[in-house]
């Protein structure tokens, strides 16, 4: 059955490809979830893609039957009602048992996935993220890095009431941050999530996964972005937060491991306070990275 | 149709109050009823124009016309006003007027509670609505009322909470009347399942509404003295849990999903049958789907919270249960398809709004069985696609079956037709609106678009501009709603006692118009007969 639940997402890919291509703009194509980059957002896109060509074929049955009755059977047309025909057990057996077939046929490997997405085992670094009022604070656990991540300055201008600036003119409008978090490719991370003050959530289509940031719970979960897939992924909080809950993006910056720690050793030298004969460093990142860490709920 | 008149013989010198204390004093089935629908029609005008600020809004990107603090509010007062203002009292509505006729009792059991139960509803909307003038703005933290962040609300908090005590009351109250008049009212000869479909649905839409509606109590008077009298129950730093409070509402909230649709089932399994010319087909399995997705609703709470961190094996449980819920659901569209099947079918404006039903509430079903798939609902949820499937199973749901129910039953009401051209000009703008205004929210959630969010990145500046095109055009079509009905009920033809050649059911055993007191005496039992073909 996996090798057939595989082999949806090819076949749709093909199709999906052939819409595309009739649509001249790019955005008009945006119609379905993105694959992402990791192992469980394959998963998660082949699940999505089998409920819905299930969906699609429950659809050509139950739309054509309607559809069939209302051309076939018009009043208009001369059509006498059957009025006999009232109860069937059999029928009622029939339309009961293969939903039953298909929801089970659903449910195996939906739980097979849900199983590998809260195994948090084997993770390699660990990055704690806290949600405030209206930025994302991350603290890459047992390395003394921390910094705030806001909305990107010219975002920020744009989104004003009646800026009077276009937010086609600025680049990855509403989706940019001053400083992302940074990850290397083809390493189990484990995001450890909560709030501060109220409910956030953490989102990046391209990773498969959302969880909620809640005051006074740690939340748990985990991607692994695939070797060569370095690049920069975009998200949104995706829990109402308030008045600025549309203008917190969650933005990861994946790189080698080679650049990964070249970055954490500036982060480090940055925020150590020690060698004051470090200012090549942009000394923005160094304020911030300076920020005290947040207290612990 | 002889039995009804002699039992009817002196309808003519009915007594009734004029003017205001009519309204005031109502204790009439009927007048309550239209209380309920006119001012259901009301709030479902406000809570339309709230929508269109927020269409209007996501326009564009950028933000044109609101701050985004008021977008907020625009969109928490816009679900309160639909779901409690609007859906709950017209399907209260359409009970009061319909239930007594349909079970030949005369009125319903407790009038005076009637009265109590509407005249609530006023009051209880001012408050609401008050809020939007009061320091720090209307309730912007969504509907759902999730703390911490609800907690943050200004003077609006108080008003708020006491507005949906006083819906909940109103709405228990009801229940009870709608409860005691099926259990007790119905006329001799009339057992349980001779009733029509619509006083099923309805009989257990109530017990779900007197069992949840104190739980949505429960959880707001904790909010309540969270907020006033140093509780902790939700907040964190005094040892509370923000997510019980989710749990709690849940657990009110997704029988309330099943209140708002299960009696449109009902209208829906009327009106299919008479335009088909045939009765419903498996009306007992009809009634025990109902029955089983009552059920169903109070054990797949936590589905609307499967990012809130379970354990495994909590998520895995409400997965199961919620796609269990298409068991029931399916069955209840295969026997509708069934009575469709070697009918003989005409396409007036309710039976055309029960089709759309048909065809875009199933639609909504699909969506919903995507999102059971917890693994694919962590991608889903907060979505626009999630907005997309409850707008797909509310609006051409549940409200589509409001109006078909209005379309079918007015002639009996008012004795006079509706323009019959203008009402499938109402339907047509109605059904392609929606679809335009919902349809590409599919795609725009699933491409990544949050919900709740007063501005866009650009990438989905496209399907929200044909988005808020569709809510225009749905928005102002409703005029055309209140155009008909106004007109048909002013100066429309004289419908016939009958207007629908295949409709059955005591309702149709009564003059048109219905007389003020309908039943006085039971419906004897040939009549019952007669009527409860189903």
């Amino acid at each position: 059955m996996t090798k057939a639940i595989r082999r949806v997402p090819s076949v749709l890919a093909l199709s999906a490809a052939a819409f595309a291509s009739l649509s001249a703009h790019a955005e008009w194509g945006n119609l379905n979830m993105p694959v992402g980059v990791t192992e469980l957002s394959k998963e998660i896109h082949s699940l999505h893609m089998t409920i819905f060509w299930w969906c699609v074929a429950i659809g050509v049955f139950v739309f054509g039957w309607m559809i069939w009755s209302l051309v076939a059977f018009r009043k208009s047309q001369g059509a006498k009602p059957d009025t006999t025909m009232v109860h069937s057990t059999k029928a009622e057996i029939i339309w009961t048992v293969i939903p039953v077939g298909i929801l089970v046929i659903m449910a195996i490997p939906a739980a097979r996935t849900l199983i590998a997405i809260e195994d948090m085992r084997g993770s390699e670094i660990s990055i704690k993220a806290t949600g405030y009022q209206w930025k994302w604070q991350y603290e890459y656990i047992g390395e003394d890095v921390s910094f705030f991540s806001q909305l990107d300055r010219q975002s920020d201008e744009a989104r004003q009431l009646k800026s009077g600036v276009d937010p086609k003119s600025v680049q990855d409008y509403l989706l940019n941050v001053d400083n992302p978090m940074v990850v290397p490719e083809d390493t189990k991370i484990r995001m450890l999530l909560t709030g501060q003050d109220v409910i956030h959530a953490w989102w990046v289509p391209a990773f498969g996964m959302k969880k909620d940031a809640i005051p006074g719970t740690i939340n748990e979960l985990w991607f692994k972005v695939d070797a060569g897939k370095t690049g920069t992924y975009r998200g949104q909080c995706a829990e109402l937060c308030g008045r600025d809950h549309g203008f917190m993006p969650v933005v990861v910056k994946v790189v080698t491991k080679e650049e990964y720690k070249v970055w954490l050793a500036a982060q480090k030298a940055a925020a150590s306070p020690a060698p004051a004969e470090a200012p090549a460093d942009a000394p923005a990142a160094d304020a911030v990275a300076a920020l005290p860490a947040a207290p612990r709920g | 149709m002889a039995n009804s008149t002699t039992a009817h013989a002196h309808d003519d010198h009915d007594h009734k109050p004029h003017g205001i204390k009519r309204w005031l004093y109502a204790t009439n089935h009927k007048d309550i009823g239209t209380m309920y629908l006119v001012f259901a029609c009301a709030m479902f005008f406000m809570g339309g124009a709230m929508a269109l600020v927020i269409r209007a809004e996501l326009f564009q990107p950028g933000l044109q016309f609101v701050d985004p603090g008021f977008f907020n509010s625009m969109t928490t007062m816009h679900a309160l006003l639909m779901i409690f203002g609007a859906v709950m009292p017209a399907w209260t509505g359409l009970a009061n007027w319909m239930v007594p006729m349909q079970v030949g009792a005369p009125d319903m059991a407790l009038p005076r509670l009637n009265n109590f139960s509407f005249w609530l509803l006023p009051f209880a909307f001012t408050l609401l609505l008050l809020t939007l003038f009061v320091p720090g703005g209307a309730p912007a933290g969504g509907w759902t009322l999730y703390p911490p962040l609800s907690l943050q609300a200004g003077d609006s908090f108080p008003l708020t909470i006491f507005a949906i005590h006083l819906m909940g009351i109103s709405s228990i109250l009801g229940a009870i009347n709608v409860v005691v008049t099926i259990l007790n009212m119905r006329a001799p000869g009339m057992g349980l399942l001779n009733m029509p479909l619509f006083c099923w649905t309805w009989l257990i839409t109530a017990y779900l509404l007197i069992a949840v509606m104190p739980v949505l109590a429960g959880a707001v008077t904790m909010l309540l003295t969270d907020h006033f009298f140093g509780t902790s129950f939700f907040t964190a730093s005094g040892g509370g849990d923000p997510v019980m409070f989710q749990h709690i509402f849940w657990f009110f909230g997704h029988p309330e999903v099943y209140i708002l649709i299960l009696p449109a089932f009902g209208v829906v399994s009327e009106i299919i049958p008479t335009f088909s010319r045939k009765p419903l087909f498996g009306y007992e399995s009809m009634v025990y789907a109902s029955a089983s997705i009552a059920f169903l609703s109070f054990i797949v709470w936590a589905h609307h919270m499967f990012t809130v961190g379970m354990p495994l094996a909590g998520q895995l449980f409400f997965m199961l249960s919620t796609m269990l819920i298409a068991i029931p659901t399916g069955v209840k569209v295969f026997n509708w398809c069934a009575t469709m099947w070697k009918g003989s079918i005409s396409f007036e404006t309710p039976m055309l709004f029960s089709l759309a039903f048909l065809f875009l509430f199933t639609i909504g079903g699909f969506s919903g069985l995507m999102l059971a798939i917890v693994p694919a609902d962590f991608q889903y949820h907060d979505s626009y696609f999630v907005v997309a499937h409850f707008h797909y199973v509310l609006v051409p749901g549940a409200v589509f079956a409001i109006m078909a129910g209005v379309y079918y039953w007015l002639p009996k009401w008012s004795g006079r037709m509706y323009n019959e051209k203008v009402g499938k000009l109402h339907f047509w703008l109605s059904t392609i609106g929606v679809n335009v205004l919902f349809f590409p929210q599919h795609f725009l959630g699933l491409a990544g678009m949050p919900r709740r969010i007063p501005d866009y990145s650009t990438q989905f500046a496209d399907w929200n501009m044909v988005s808020s095109i569709g809510a225009f055009i749905f928005g102002f079509s409703q005029l055309l709603f209140v155009y008909v009905i106004w007109s048909a009920v002013r100066s429309g033809e004289k419908a016939p006692a009958r207007p629908w050649e295949g409709a059955h059911g005591l309702e149709w055993e009564l003059p048109t118009p219905a007389p003020y007191h309908s039943w006085d005496t039971p419906p004897p039992r040939n009549v019952i007969a007669q009527g409860a073909m189903h």
